[in-house]
């Protein structure tokens, strides 16, 4: 197949081991002593420093290929080694090797006929294409057949059995094979019966397996640094290379002068240990190689293996330039399109502007700034100027001028970012792909990236110290791409769950909810005030004309809303009662919006909404990313707009209730007490009635719950009568934008019950929880429920086992994060290189299938709603308009935050009340 | 578990068809796919023995059409090769 534009395409890559020869003809010189430097500082010729393995001194020339540092590769020297010794990495081989081979002929201890079997099946494999995991299969189960026979089909000797005593020693029946023994035997076995095992002779015999002869490194491998104080420090591959030498020498020494076996032999074992650390020094059953200081060295393994290893830090993640990191903040101001970059920032990321005739006098004013323009308003500057024939001249104050003079088209002048640049916006964990979007630039004062609310939830951020990265793009390609597939605007809606993640959160909803609840209106000066930051020119007529002209909170978000909208819907503060009264809801909870303008309900969570907001689901799905963009900036303004003119705060006098309502709370907490001891008493007596399915004992508990949780939700109720809309505390709950009404009832109310393993707590001593208790005490104080609320305070027993649920959800969150981190790592790896092919198809690298239509249905799931492909209700309501009642008798769909559920164990399903705030526990996000 | 228990009519295993010989051309033809590049299913899989029990022998390098229910699009068509395994 030709491909254009690709002059060499790989074929096919192919693993092969070093045999010992070629390590030979490789290598530059041979390495015969230990010592590194003479006495003068000079590399000694076949030492580990040798000149022929390469240059790192700037200036010198390599002995070899006769080049300079950054041009000379570095060669590769070799150890011949005294004895031969295994290479930890290969031991599985060499096990497999010599247990399914004879131990006198060398021959495959499979008949001629199994062998054929084999090879013909190893064929028909690889005509289907099979990958390498097939063949690897394949190749193991010839060898455990062979393993698993005791005599020799061939010269009918009979095997002993070979184990490996880790790291390197083999044994036969006890008795200790060299890697001498070793090696012999691998050589013995004949070419043919290696292709069984899945071997290719041609460039990988066995016996390659256990070394005779050791390749060293090139020195630009290993450098060495030249510390401080004019001492030369050394890489840890050098030093183990070092301790090989030694021990090379010695044990050569010592057998040639012919000393006793027992010492050869303690030599050869300690050469096999220093060769073994060499490859690994993570082998186990051995203790690694360490640093005179303690350290435990880095050898060729740990170079690569690992986060911190040459794969993952250096491969898969590289740094990069034109990038910043800094804190964030916020700023309503701000489109979600923006985003504000310091000054300083600003002016050490620069754009490539390529001169022509038309720039060139611009060009050539930014250049005449240099590198930092004073003056009170911020002009870009220029870093370097790139020449038309590559130089890269570095701008300073001094010659900023006379650099401008020469400036002609052709140059290139890296300017400072300017507003409106486009560059990339990223916060970690990046799980998803609005974890990076693209921004347009606003340079801003002080030193923090600033960006609006509603783009929170996508990138997971708060303000409590977090910080994101900047890039800024270098080509006209790269920002016209960004542009058009990476803007925020263009990630409203989200393929997660084909609704928006960008929108309202916290005190932008509880602002929307005050313009709109109810009868909510603003005087003249008000509405100016709100709709002049919206940029909203002309004031509609007022509703109230006298005494004072008055306009309402709903006609003023009307006024941002596309003349042609309908929806209906329900907000967040609807109490689901059983029989909506719709437009004349008490609660103002029924969204009625004709022709743009807001009828009736109140503009909260289930409108505006990150997660969950029907408006602007329907604005970014009907009206187009632009259109949904302006909307949600306006809305950002004058729900700011409304909560500055009202005034919110909260504090802990909203949880205050009556006094009257709190013997209520007590009283409803003796009840619940003495019934629990009343279901112990049953029990004890054994009158307690088994449930089916069910122990006593578990029946017991359940009972226990039960009541617990009854008496948990009575406290809640209680404490609700007094918690009504006029309490900061309660809009926030009710309209979505903090807390849960159950976070609320256990301030005021009562905690409830404590649970670990979503048991009620049981353990700690001998039967019972705390030594203040009686040894099997059953009862409700002994077992974890908390009858205060977090505003009365709790009982040192009570806090103790409020922190033990508490340690429990924190080791949860703990575990779940590096649990899914890992999941994450290994998705991406297997997912990373599928595309969606012009045919809808879905292919991997090798072309093949993985699906005939991408995701089976074609569905691009974040133009989906909600997963389906078509919004059958607003189809209904478009087509039908208000006479589709139809509307109103099919069932809301129950739009779930896609968060984590923070099931509680006391609420029983039917009585469940929303408790989704997962984030509201003791001890709070990290950061 | 029993003998009988076939799990081509378990509710959440989709259709299983071997493709017949005549039609694999057409087929592959149609989706300008080689053999090789389809997903493989191994003779071993359970739908595969239980197949090549009722519907006789299921060979190495035929090519099996799965038909699956779907709540977006109706129905879905897939193909796999058979290989060994
Ligand atoms: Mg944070
Ligand atoms: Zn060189
Ligand atoms: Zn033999
Ligand atoms: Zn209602």
């Amino acid at each position: 197949m030709m491909v254009t534009g690709v002059t060499k395409r790989i074929s096919a890559i192919r693993f092969a081991m070093l045999s010992p020869e070629e390590i030979r003809k490789m290598s530059a010189t041979k390495v015969i002593t230990a010592d590194t430097y003479d006495d003068d500082g000079f590399p000694i010729d076949m030492g580990l420093m040798d000149p022929h393995l390469g240059v790192i001194e700037p200036g010198l020339r390599c002995k070899t290929c006769g080049k300079k540092v950054d041009e000379c590769p570095g060669h590769f020297g070799h150890i011949d080694l005294a004895m031969p010794v295994i290479h930890v990495g290969y031991v599985k081989e060499i096990k497999k090797l010599l247990q399914s081979t004879c131990r006198s002929c060398g021959r495959l201890l499979l008949t001629k006929d199994q062998a054929q079997e084999y090879v013909s099946q190893r064929d028909r494999m690889e005509e289907l294409t099979g990958d390498s995991f097939e063949s690897s299969h394949i190749s193991a189960e010839s060898a455990k057949d062979a393993s698993s026979r005791t005599m020799c089909p061939h010269c009918n000797a009979v095997q002993l059995k070979i184990t490996l005593d880790k790291p390197t020693t083999f044994r036969e029946e006890g008795h200790k094979l060299t890697p001498k023994e070793v090696r012999e035997r691998l050589e013995r076995v004949p070419d043919g019966d290696l292709i069984v095992l899945g071997i290719a002779p041609s460039v990988c015999r066995p016996e390659w397996m256990v070394l005779t002869a050791l390749p060293v490194p090139p020195v630009t491998v290993r450098p060495s640094i030249t510390l401080d104080s004019g001492d030369r420090s050394e890489d840890d591959v050098t030093h183990k290379l070092v301790d090989v030498l030694r021990i090379n020498q010695r044990l050569r020494e010592n057998r040639d002068a012919g000393a006793p076996q027992l010492i050869v032999e303690d030599l050869w074992e300690l050469l096999q240990y220093h060769v073994t650390t060499y490859f690994d020094n993570q082998t186990s059953g051995i203790p690694p190689a360490r640093h005179r200081s303690g350290r435990p060295l880095k050898t060729l393994v740990q170079r690569l293996k690992g986060k911190e290893g040459r794969f993952r830090s250096n491969l898969s993640g590289k740094r990069v330039n034109f990038s910043a990191r800094t804190v964030i903040s916020p700023d309503p101001m701000l489109s979600i399109n923006e985003v504000g970059v310091p000054i300083a920032a600003a002016r050490e990321l620069t754009v490539p502007i390529r001169v022509t005739e038309r720039n060139l006098a611009i060009a050539k004013e930014m250049c005449a700034r240099g590198p930092a323009p004073e003056g009170p308003v911020y002009k870009p500057g220029v870093n370097y100027v790139i020449r038309t024939d590559g130089r890269r001249i570095k701008i300073t104050d001094k010659n900023a001028e006379t650099v401008a003079e020469v400036v002609e088209p052709g140059y290139v002048v890296e300017r400072h970012l300017l507003d409106g640049d486009i560059v990339l916006f990223n916060r970690q964990p990046s799980l998803h792909r609005m974890s990076i979007m693209a921004h347009e630039v606003r340079v801003m004062p002080y030193k923090t990236f600033r960006f609006n609310l509603c783009v929170c939830p996508p990138y997971n951020a708060d303000f409590d110290g977090d910080e994101m990265n900047l890039h800024a793009l270098q080509s006209e390609e790269a920002r016209a791409e960004a542009k058009v597939l990476m803007r925020v605007q263009e990630h409203i809606l989200s393929p997660r769950f084909g609704g928006p993640v960008i929108g309202a959160i916290h005190d932008h909803i509880t602002g929307s909810f005050i313009l709109t609840h109810k009868n909510s209106s603003f005087t003249r000066e008000e509405t100016m005030k709100i709709l002049e930051k919206a940029g909203v020119a002309s004031l509609p007529k007022p509703a109230v004309k006298s005494p004072v002209e008055r306009w309402t909170g709903k006609q003023l978000f009307s006024m941002i809303l596309p003349t042609d909208l309908h929806m209906t819907f329900k907000s967040s503060i609807c109490q689901k009662c059983n029989e909506c009264m719709k437009e004349k809801c008490e609660n103002d909870a029924f969204v009625v919006i004709r022709n743009g303008q807001l009828i009736s309900g109140t503009i909260d969570e289930k409108a505006l909404g990150a997660f969950k907001g029907r408006v602007l689901d329907k604005l970014s799905r009907d009206y187009g990313s632009d259109a949904s963009r302006a909307f949600i900036d306006k809305a950002t303004k004058i729900a700011v707009g409304a909560i500055t003119i009202r005034g919110f705060t909260t504090g802990i006098d909203d949880e205050d209730i009556p006094n009257q309502a709190k013997r209520e709370i007590d009283d409803a907490m003796v009840q619940a007490r003495l019934k629990v001891e009343e279901h112990i008493k049953a029990y004890r007596n054994g009158e307690l009635e088994q449930m089916p399915g069910r122990s006593l004992e578990e029946t017991l508990e359940v009972e226990i719950m039960k009541v617990l949780g009854k008496a948990r939700d009575t406290a809640g109720q209680i404490a609700g009568r007094h918690l009504g809309l006029e309490n900061s505390a309660v809009i926030m709950a009710r309209c979505g934008a903090r807390g849960s009404m159950l976070n609320l009832s256990q301030m005021a109310g009562a905690i409830g019950q404590q649970a670990v393993r979503g048991e009620r707590l049981s353990r700690g001593y001998w039967n019972r929880t705390l030594p203040h208790f009686k040894q099997g005490d059953l009862g409700s104080q002994a077992r974890g429920f908390i009858k205060n609320s977090y505003k009365s305070g709790l009982t040192p027993t009570e806090y103790f086992f409020h922190s033990m649920g508490g340690r429990e959800g924190l080791v949860d969150t703990a575990v779940r994060t590096s649990r899914s981190g890992y999941m994450q790592r290994r998705l991406i790896n297997a997912l990373e290189d599928l595309k969606v092919m012009q045919d809808g198809t879905v292919r991997n690298t090798a072309d093949t299938i993985i699906q005939f239509l991408y995701g089976e249905d074609n569905i691009d799931p974040a133009r989906s709603v909600q997963g389906d492909p078509v919004d059958v209700d607003d189809v209904l309501l478009t087509v039908l308009g208000d006479k589709g009642e139809l509307i109103a008798q099919i069932q809301e769909k129950g739009v779930v935050s896609y968060g984590i559920q923070d099931r509680d164990m006391l609420e029983t399903p039917e009585e469940s009340e929303a408790g989704d705030d997962s984030d509201f526990d003791i001890g709070g996000e990290g950061e | 578990m029993t003998e009988e228990f076939n799990v081509l009519e378990h509710e959440l295993v989709p259709e299983h068809h071997i493709l017949p010989k005549k039609e694999v051309a057409k087929v592959l033809k149609e989706l300008n796919l080689g053999k090789d590049q389809l997903p493989k299913i191994r003779l071993s899989d359970p739908c595969i023995r239980a197949l090549d029990a009722i519907g006789g022998p299921v060979e190495e390098g035929m090519i099996i059409k799965i038909v699956r229910r779907s709540d977006t699009s109706g129905m879905s068509v897939c193909y796999r090769l058979v290989v060994r395994g």
